[in-house]
Order: structure tokens, then C-alpha cells, then sequence
């Protein structure tokens, strides 16, 4: 009988890698933690840097199997990179990399880069590297859904023009709807660019 | 050679299976599988006047009776349908039945009263009876998922026509005392239904002591088969036909009687009549004993629902710090099977409609298990379970970002 998921997410799902046991001993170069317990996920990425380069990186998630993989998939392959390589390693990337989720859960995946960055930048302002966080980056509007301000420029570039255009591409605001006001002060903002 | 198959087989298998999930469905009692093996040739359509559409209308009445006897109803009060969401929907769809002709209910009142805590089966067709201009009331809870009687009381001032509240809630299990709310609906003279698919066979029921209109059930819950189920109608109580057709049912419900699945059903309701009582102990112990196991071995949980009444072999835990997918799909690599009220696990982002209607919030939502147990559970598997469980929490905890940051306080 076929599992779930796939034979890889199933592996990191049972056998997670790097988890972070002891924060006390860790001595992490750089933390951060995204996501919120009340949509269902939320991750904290650890990494320590040397030279430029990404020496270790632990994790913890509360989240589903995909979550749990996606993480422990994630601090596999950053182990060794650069930091501007891993600053814009991609969802779509741990995703092939597991093989592929499946489309409902594929936002379950989207929280690791992003807790990624967070350590990243934390690891920067750390040592006086401001300069290096990327102001333009993205940042979670909806925290239910996952959706940032990138998204829902993206989705303003793409047509649309209304709440619910953008509900519809996005999801946002589909959960708590916390985030509306907000929200709709992004969209006014990037149709008056973009429409 | 041996090695290789051996770890095949473990690698494909579970060593043992411990099914907990009684309330998204049941096998079949063996008595059941027996009948409906010997009803096999019973193929005569059971409207036909020959011999064989005789033999066939007899084992249906047979049935009929017995379901009826187990209600405390008249035979002709109960009506075979495709199962509990056919039931449900044919009576909440009665509401604004636009037929001239039939003895519908909607006679000047066109309102609905039901609960924040209902099945599907009855919340989605509430959402679709509101879509088409019926006003529907959903009737919050109190944090042990009792109706709130208040609440209740200014919904039904509004002179609704249907009340749907159910029996006992499939989640946790939580029974709603029918018995006052059906009295407090007729004193307003509204109708009262109740979907019954958890309680019967778990709780003794009167239909006539508890004056309700319409209470739904599936043979599917009781250990029969899957596809058939009742409606009980109280003789006199307005009705309209859901499913046109032939005149099968006295008119109310059209299509070939399903002559294995209500052989089926009868046998369930049959054996159930006999194996209730002892039955239901032994599976309250059963749940006892696990719910004790759990609080003793496992630190920062809550145990949802109420409190004493709840059915005999429910038991919905939430666990701090730990989401209800990871969990459930741990248990399954043990052989567990178990459901849960997560976001994740519905594929919809949105925790259970029922523990978020108690107010425990959507963190100890995400992080519920739903045991439910029934006949073929023994000690022993409550003990495997209460072995399994406590490492694989602990597990989780300590990969978890929530556990040891959670604004509780609590740390790993």
C-alpha cells in the first residue's frame, strides 16, 4: 500500500535530521522563527557561519509530516552553502527535493526558506552586516495562509484587482482573516503601481 | 531467502494493527457478515408480487420491525434511505420544499435551528438551505460541547419550523440532553430532529419517550454495512419525498429496495439489542482505562468534551505543543489508527469545527487526537496504545518549535 507521501518525505518525516536537541549548547550564529501555532506551523532555524558559509544548521517545527520534512530537507541541503546562495534557496526547491508534496500541502514547505532568511538576517545584524539584509524582501502578510507582500504583488502583476481576486490566487485572509486590513492597504498600493 | 521476506513483510506491515477509529466507521459484527452472506440469493425485487419479490419484502419488514422495536417506534415510522446524510438532508430540505401538493413543514415558518458542532451532513446543507433564503440559527456550545440553552431559547422565540440538533457529537462524543430540547422545541411548536448516527446502539434510546419528529442513523456505525440507513418519521409528522420516484417506502423514498444492506442494518440493530448493554461497559472501561493511562503518563494534555456525558468509547485528547497529523501519522506506523481534528489532516487549513465551537482554541485544535473505541478492542490494546503513545509525544515535543516557545510557559 502506497504511504501518503512520498518514500523521501517519509524518511525525513520518521527520521529527521539535525533537529536541534540543546539550544543552550548550540551557540547558533543566527535564529529565526516563523509561522504561528495558530494556523498549524512554525519553524526555528538555527545556523552557525563560518567564512561566509553555512557550517551547520538545526531546526525545530511544530507542524504535519510535511512540515517536519520540509525543515529536516532543508538543513541537509544548506549545510555547506553560501549565505547569498542559501538567502534565495526556494520552496520549489525542498519541494523537488522530497519528491514532490502534494498540492494542499505544498504550503507546509513554504515556512522553511523563510525561517532560513530569518536566521540568515539575524546572523547579519549579528556582525554588523546590515547592509546585507535585502529590505525588498518578503514578508508575511497572512500568516495563516503563508502569503507575503511579494505574493500579492505577484498576484496584482498577474490581474488582480479586487480582495477576492486576490483570495482567490492567493488565499489570503481565508483563515482568521486577521490580516484584511492590511491586506487591502497592499492592494491599493500595487494596483495604483501596477493597474 | 527467510531474512529478506521476513523484512518484507515488516516493512509492508504493521506487527499489529490497533484500530481506534470506531466512529468514522466499524467492521462488520460477524453475525452480520453471516447474514448478509445468506442474503446474497435473496434477489427478487422486493415491489414484485411473485415469490422472490415476496421473500425479499418479508426479510425487509423483518428488518423494519426490529429497527423499530430497538426505537420504541411503529414500523411504518421508519423509512430505509442511502444512510445518515440522506437522512439528514431529507428532513433539513423539507424546510422550503416548493411542492403544492405534499404535507410539508414549511407552512409559514421557514426558519432552522442547529448547532456549531453538527456533521456535515447536516452544517453543509444548513449552509445550502440559508443560500436559497431560510434563516438558520447555529446554536453556540459550552466548552464541554452542551447546546447553550439560552442561545437556544431566543433562537426558537423566532418561531423557526425545524430543529436539528444531534444526539451525541462524533468528535467528542459529547450527548446532548434531546429529551428537553425536543419538549422546548414542541412548547414553540417547531419540529425536532436529531442525527442519531454516534448514539444508537451506544445509548438507550426511546423515540417516543423523547418526543422527537425525525432522527436519522447509518448501519455503517453499528457494525452493519455501508450505503443503508433510517429515518424514523413520527407518525403524523409532516413529510416530503427527497427521492422521487417509484412508490418504494409508502412513497417517501424511491429506488429498488437495497435488500443485502437492510438485511444488513437489521442484523446489526438485531445483535446490538442484544450486546448493548454488556458491550457498552466493557468499552466505557475500555476508554476508562486509557483516558487514566494517558493523564498519568503524559504531561500538558486536555481531555475535550464532557466530562461524564459523553458515549462509552469516545476520547478526544489535545496535546500541547504537537500537531494532530504528525501524531496520527506516527501512531500509524505503530499500527494505530486513530483520527484527528488538525488543519493538515482535512487538507483544508482549518481545524475541527467542533473543538474550536467548545473554545479550546485553535493550537490545542490542531493538536487533537480522536480514540474511539468498539467491539474488538481489548485491554491489551489500550495498553499497546498507552506503550506506543507517551514516546511518540515526547518525540514530537522535542522536535517542536511550540513546545518549548509556546506562550504557556512550558518547556521541554
Amino acid at each position: 500500500m502506497d504511504w501518503l507521501y512520498s518514500e523521501i518525505v517519509k524518511d525525513h518525516f520518521m527520521n529527521p535530521r539535525n533537529i536541534l536537541e540543546d539550544e543552550g549548547s548550540f551557540q547558533a550564529d543566527g535564529v529565526g522563527t516563523v509561522g504561528n501555532i495558530k494556523c498549524g506551523d512554525q519553524m526555528l532555524v538555527a545556523i552557525k557561519v563560518k567564512d561566509g558559509v553555512i557550517t551547520d544548521c538545526k531546526w525545530k517545527t511544530y507542524g504535519c509530516a510535511s512540515a517536519i520534512a520540509s525543515t529536516s530537507m532543508l538543513s541537509e541541503v544548506v549545510k555547506g552553502m553560501k549565505l547569498e546562495e542559501a538567502y534565495h534557496i526556494t520552496p520549489e526547491e525542498i519541494n523537488r527535493r522530497l519528491g514532490g508534496l502534494p498540492e494542499h500541502k505544498i504550503h507546509c514547505s513554504v515556512l522553511g526558506d523563510k525561517a532560513l532568511r530569518a536566521a540568515i538576517d539575524d546572523y547579519y545584524r549579528k556582525t554588523g552586516q546590515e547592509d546585507k539584509i535585502q529590505k525588498e524582501k518578503a514578508v508575511i502578510v497572512c500568516q495563516c495562509m503563508n502569503v507575503t507582500d511579494k505574493d500579492i504583488e505577484k498576484a496584482v502583476k498577474e490581474g488582480a484587482r479586487t480582495y477576492l481576486d486576490l483570495q482567490n490566487k492567493t488565499k489570503i485572509g481565508t483563515v482568521c482573516g486577521q490580516c484584511k486590513e492590511q491586506t487591502i492597504k497592499l492592494l491599493e498600493e500595487y494596483v495604483h503601481l501596477y493597474g | 531467502m527467510f531474512c529478506l521476506e521476513d523484512k518484507q513483510r515488516r516493512d509492508t506491515m504493521p506487527k499489529r494493527i490497533v484500530y481506534m477509529d470506531y466512529n468514522a466507521t466499524t467492521p462488520l459484527h460477524p453475525e452480520v457478515k453471516k447474514a448478509l452472506v445468506e442474503g446474497f440469493d435473496i434477489f427478487g425485487n422486493a415491489s414484485s408480487m411473485h415469490t422472490l419479490g415476496r421473500q425479499a419484502h418479508e426479510e425487509i419488514e423483518k428488518a423494519r420491525k426490529i429497527v423499530a422495536d430497538f426505537l420504541g417506534a411503529y414500523p411504518e415510522e421508519i423509512v430505509f434511505t442511502g444512510g445518515g446524510s440522506e437522512s439528514n438532508n431529507t428532513v433539513l430540505q423539507m424546510i422550503d420544499c416548493g411542492s403544492a401538493t405534499c404535507r410539508c413543514m414549511s407552512k409559514g415558518r421557514l426558519g432552522l435551528v442547529t448547532t456549531q458542532i453538527e456533521h456535515p451532513s447536516v452544517l453543509n446543507v444548513a449552509q445550502y438551505m440559508e443560500n436559497k433564503g431560510i434563516s438558520v440559527e447555529y446554536l453556540p456550545v459550552d466548552p464541554t460541547g452542551k447546546v447553550d440553552l439560552e442561545a437556544y431559547r431566543r433562537a426558537l422565540a423566532k418561531n423557526p419550523a425545524l430543529v436539528s440538533i444531534m444526539m451525541a457529537n462524533n468528535e467528542i462524543g459529547t450527548i446532548q440532553d434531546i429529551r428537553t430540547l425536543a419538549r422546548m422545541a414542541k412548547e414553540q411548536g417547531a419540529l425536532f430532529h436529531t442525527d442519531a448516527v454516534q448514539a444508537v446502539g451506544k445509548i438507550p434510546i426511546s423515540v417516543h419517550e423523547l418526543g422527537i419528529d425525525y432522527l436519522s442513523f447509518s448501519a455503517h456505525k453499528l457494525y452493519g454495512p455501508k450505503g443503508v440507513g433510517i429515518l424514523y418519521v413520527r407518525k403524523g409528522a409532516p413529510y416530503c419525498t427527497f427521492i422521487h420516484g417509484g412508490h418504494q417506502e409508502e412513497g417517501r423514498r424511491a429506488g429498488t429496495y437495497n435488500t443485502l444492506g437492510i438485511i444488513g442494518l437489521g442484523k446489526a440493530i438485531d445483535v446490538a439489542s442484544q450486546e448493548m448493554e454488556e458491550e457498552v461497559a466493557r468499552v466505557r472501561a475500555l476508554r476508562d482505562k486509557l483516558k487514566e493511562g494517558i493523564q498519568e503518563r503524559i504531561p500538558d494534555i486536555h481531555v475535550n468534551g464532557h466530562p461524564t456525558d459523553v458515549l462509552p468509547g469516545t476520547l478526544n485528547v489535545s496535546f500541547y505543543g504537537v500537531e494532530g497529523e504528525s501524531i496520527l501519522l506516527y501512531l500509524d506506523m505503530e499500527g494505530i489508527e486513530v483520527s484527528t481534528g488538525s488543519a493538515c489532516a482535512s487538507g483544508s487549513l482549518e481545524p475541527s469545527h467542533v473543538l474550536l465551537a467548545t473554545g479550546v482554541g485553535p493550537e490545542l485544535a490542531h493538536g487533537s487526537i480522536r480514540f474511539s473505541l468498539g467491539r474488538e478492542n481489548t485491554m491489551e490494546d489500550v495498553n499497546y496504545v498507552l506503550e506506543k503513545l507517551p514516546p511518540i509525544i515526547q518525540r514530537l515535543r522535542s522536535m517542536s518549535s511550540a513546545y518549548s516557545v509556546s506562550s504557556m510557559g512550558r518547556s521541554a
